[in-house]
């Protein structure tokens, strides 16, 4: 059992998730509030990492974090150090192919409030920031926690995009699921099944608690 | 008071004219989609007209032509909305003690006397998924009220109830709004819950209000036939106005009626007229009145229908075709007067009942 490699996971994971917890909060919000004009097509590139393949968003990422590029560069000129192949590198690259899983969630938790709940609130003399923090977010909530577990369990999960953008790093970007790869191909099946059932485990716990939690909360609001 | 003065093209066509006094209940009538719930919107301020004047209580709470407008939050409107729009994660109590001012020191008094209010003690730990509909429409007036508002606004609040809850609903509100001093404005498109609820009736067809007055004078005397036709006034006909003798008499197929409030009309030019079902009046068979000398009509009884015991009866007029006039009579009266389908009987049309109006 490779627990260098848990521990990035898990460390990478729950960065991530708390990272994209505002991030997927403010782009939902907005995106179920304002109407503009390229919702469509903004929504499409958020999507974008859901269905093009992990090797082609890592091949990006991995251009777009090159010394020589825009990004990369900054970086270097700020830290005297690579983005490629780095944690923040890797960190940087979860979020974006996260994205989707949790505004998606978001969005539709957001889109599923009745419009007069919150003029039904403006008219109690509530704030448009009161009604979000009392209201709005409350009612979003199960749409929150699953995106949370989402983009947490795809984070801990994901394997072409983090061997393209962080290589192999032992205890800077070797991930679970690449130690298990790494098992795998020295024929160590013991530890691969170790590790494999362990991420299993995880995955089963944390959507068994999330589903539990929203049926009792459908329950409770009565959707 | 609540002045509302609006005339605007968007989001819809609306040119609306209100004036509702505080303690008054005042219902804005008409069809689906003509423009009710806009109005509301625009009193909360939930929806801005292009050019309006709002006033409450000497607050200028809209004013297009000087820039003002102020937010739902800073104009004190209670609003029952028609699906209660309640918050679903909150408790009873919680919902109502949003709407209370945070100041407000003496919180959960002021809950219990609203739930008292709206006879809902004992159920504040609920959730509203808990409650019936009733219960969550008399919330959704405690939450409206909770915020000691300037005008109470009611967007169709017994639309999502059944029939025996709402019968009850209404007598709930009949005694809560006396206890309120405050304008109140309903808007429904059932012209019996106006009627019964309402101190005036305000119709409103395509965005326009054609007519602002009592009960009796928006069903029984209306302005004009649109406004006749849009509360689906009954014995709605057609006939002559003529000048003879000096006197102005209705002229209608053979018959020759003495009208009153004819005053305002020319001679000599088609009109319509309506009687109410209620003031057709009925010449006992068994004992002779003087009503019979007032202009007297002769028909057979073609229908009759008993409902909550007032007997509904079409009469086929002699003389007239096939036209109908519709009489109400307590159910009593059809009984003591032996009225059966197919009989002969007179009836006499009142002078000071017949009602004119303009094509």
């Amino acid at each position: 059992m490779d627990w260098t490699a848990f521990e990035v996971s898990i460390k990478l994971a729950l960065l991530t998730c708390l990272t994209l917890l505002p991030i997927g909060l403010a782009i939902a919000y907005l995106l179920n509030k304002v109407q503009f004009m390229g919702r469509g097509f903004v929504e499409a590139i958020i999507t974008l990492p859901l269905v093009l393949p992990p090797t082609v968003l890592g091949y990006f990422l991995l251009v777009g974090m090159d010394n020589n590029s825009i990004v990369g560069g900054f970086f270097v000129s700020i830290t005297g150090e690579s983005l490629a192949f780095s944690f923040v590198g890797l960190w940087l690259a979860s979020l974006i192919y996260s994205l989707p899983f949790a505004v998606q969630p978001m969005l539709r938790a957001f889109e599923q409030i009745a419009p007069e709940i919150r003029e039904a609130a403006w008219c109690s003399g509530l704030s448009k920031w009161k009604t979000f923090f009392k209201i709005e977010l409350p009612l979003a909530w199960p749409g929150i926690i699953t995106a949370m577990v989402l983009s947490f369990s795809h984070t801990l999960g994901e394997f072409g995009v983090v061997l393209m953008i962080g290589g192999n790093i032992a205890g800077e970007t070797r991930t679970l699921s690449i130690a298990i790869y790494d098992s795998v191909l020295a024929l160590d099946h013991h530890q691969a099944q170790t590790m494999s059932l362990l991420l299993l485990a995880i995955a089963l716990v944390t959507l068994t608690v999330v589903y539990t939690f929203n049926r009792r909360h459908a329950r409770l609001v009565n959707i | 008071m609540l002045k509302v003065n609006i005339s605007t093209n968007a989001p819809i066509k609306l040119d609306v004219d209100l004036l509702c006094k505080d303690g008054e209940l005042l219902a804005l009538v008409g069809p689906s989609g003509a423009g009710k719930s806009t109005v509301l919107r625009c009193i909360a301020g939930l929806q801005t007209p292009k050019k309006a004047v709002i006033k409450c209580q000497d607050q200028l709470w809209f004013d297009s032509d000087n820039n003002i407008n102020k937010t739902p939050q800073q104009r004190r409107v209670g609003m029952v909305f028609q699906n209660y729009a309640l918050f679903p994660h909150l408790t009873v109590n919680d919902n109502i003690r949003l709407a209370i001012e945070q100041q407000q020191t003496d919180q959960v008094q002021r809950i219990s006397e609203l739930l008292a209010q709206v006879n809902l003690t004992g159920l504040g730990k609920r959730y509203p998924a808990q409650l019936s509909g009733g219960q969550q429409q008399r919330v959704a007036l405690a939450r409206a009220l909770a915020r000691s508002p300037d005008v109470l606004l009611l967007d169709e609040p017994f639309s999502a109830v059944d029939k025996v809850t709402r019968r009850k609903l209404y007598l709930e509100l009949n005694t809560l709004r006396r206890q309120l001093n405050m304008p109140i404005i309903l808007v429904t498109h059932d012209l019996d819950e106006a009627a019964m609820l309402a101190d005036t009736i305000c119709v409103i067809h395509q965005g326009k209000t054609l007519q602002q007055g009592s009960s009796e004078q928006i069903l029984y005397r209306p302005n004009n036939v649109t406004i006749a036709r849009q509360v689906d006034v009954r014995n709605l006909l057609s006939a002559d106005l003529v000048k003879t003798d000096g006197r102005q008499t209705l002229h209608w197929f053979d018959y020759k009626f003495n009208v009153e409030n004819a005053a305002g009309f020319v001679d000599n030019q088609s009109i319509f007229w309506t009687i109410s079902p209620s003031k057709v009046l009925l010449h006992q068979r068994v004992r002779k009145s003087k009503g019979e000398r007032e202009n007297p009509i002769t028909a057979t009884i073609k229908d009759m229908v008993t409902l909550r015991g007032i007997t509904t009866v079409l009469l086929n007029v002699y003389n007239t075709g096939d036209t109908i006039i519709q009489m109400d009579l307590p159910e009593h009266v059809a009984m003591r007067n032996s009225l059966k389908r197919g009989e002969t009987i007179s009836v006499s049309l009142l002078a000071d009942a017949i009602h004119l109006m303009l094509s």
